[in-house]
């Protein structure tokens, strides 16, 4: 129970920490990496809550094939660091940055305020419902008709980028 | 260890997205701050669905994922078409549907 805890500060810990880092680097190879070092704290959350087949495709997935097309086009677009972080002094990202702190106090307080409202934790069946067994059997039962939309998804995606990504032709 | 602390984990990175896509003015980092603002979210349904015993929150995430990587295609092949006519990735300089 008390390695549980532990191994919750560690890797919550990680993760802010490399969110911090990835949005203040200049360099974007710099915030890529420190946003994949984020993901890999982020599996080992889902690992803590017995998530396991979406840990894996969190590593498989974000951390292998998403990042890696992010650092793609980054050395693709041969992009230099930013001379300065902020280069001009602007009321709007003030504004911006003091309205999204507004929101986290509010998550925090509604967070913080609606534990009476939860039903009794369940937590102890949760090993059971994040196998891939179990996780197989809902896709392929429960959720067979958005399962197949995806297919039709990830086509448009395809089709998308690579009319996007051309050169014209004329 | 309790649901809370979950959520304010995720809140916190969430809103850690929030700032990045407000702040920064680089497209990609802008970008990538959109895919942790989505990771967290995703935190807190995999959270609730341990909590709650029940297996949508992951099947949700499962979507989710897939969304993200179309996303992930669909804006790298928008900030590449726009580098290529601009020879920029600020999104000061891009700004010709800004009023």
């Amino acid at each position: 129970m008390t390695l549980e805890i532990l191994l919750f500060y560690f890797l919550g810990a990680v993760s802010v920490g490399s969110a911090l880092m990835m949005v203040t680097r200049r360099s974007p190879v710099m915030s890529a990496l420190y946003l994949i070092l984020n993901f890999f704290a982020l599996g080992g959350l889902y690992l803590s809550l017995h998530a396991q087949f979406i840990a894996f495709i969190q590593i498989l997935v974000y951390a292998g094939a998403i990042m890696v097309l992010f650092v793609f086009v980054i050395m693709l677009l041969n992009l230099g660091d930013e001379k300065k972080l902020n280069e001009k002094f602007s009321w709007k990202k003030i504004v911006g940055a003091g309205l999204s702190f507004g929101v986290l106090m509010e998550l925090i307080f509604v967070f913080a305020y609606s534990k009476t409202n939860l039903p009794p934790s369940q937590f102890e069946k949760a090993t059971d419902i994040g196998t891939v067994e179990n996780i197989g059997m809902q896709l392929f039962t429960t959720f067979l008709f958005p399962f197949e939309v995806t297919s039709v998804l990830l086509l448009a995606a395809i089709v998308g980028a690579v009319v996007l990504a051309k050169k014209k032709l004329n | 260890m309790e649901l809370q602390s979950y959520l304010f984990l995720s809140a916190i990175t969430f809103i850690i997205g929030v700032v990045g896509v407000l702040v920064r003015r680089n497209a990609i980092i802008v970008f990538m701050s959109i895919e942790l603002m989505l990771n967290s979210v995703n935190l807190t349904l995999v959270a609730f669905s341990a909590f709650l015993g029940d297996v949508t929150g992951q099947m949700l995430v499962f979507f989710a994922m897939t969304v993200a990587a179309a996303e992930a295609a669909i804006g790298l092949a928008i900030i590449i078409a726009m580098f290529r006519n601009k020879q920029t990735v600020n999104i000061d300089d891009i700004n010709i549907l800004k009023w």
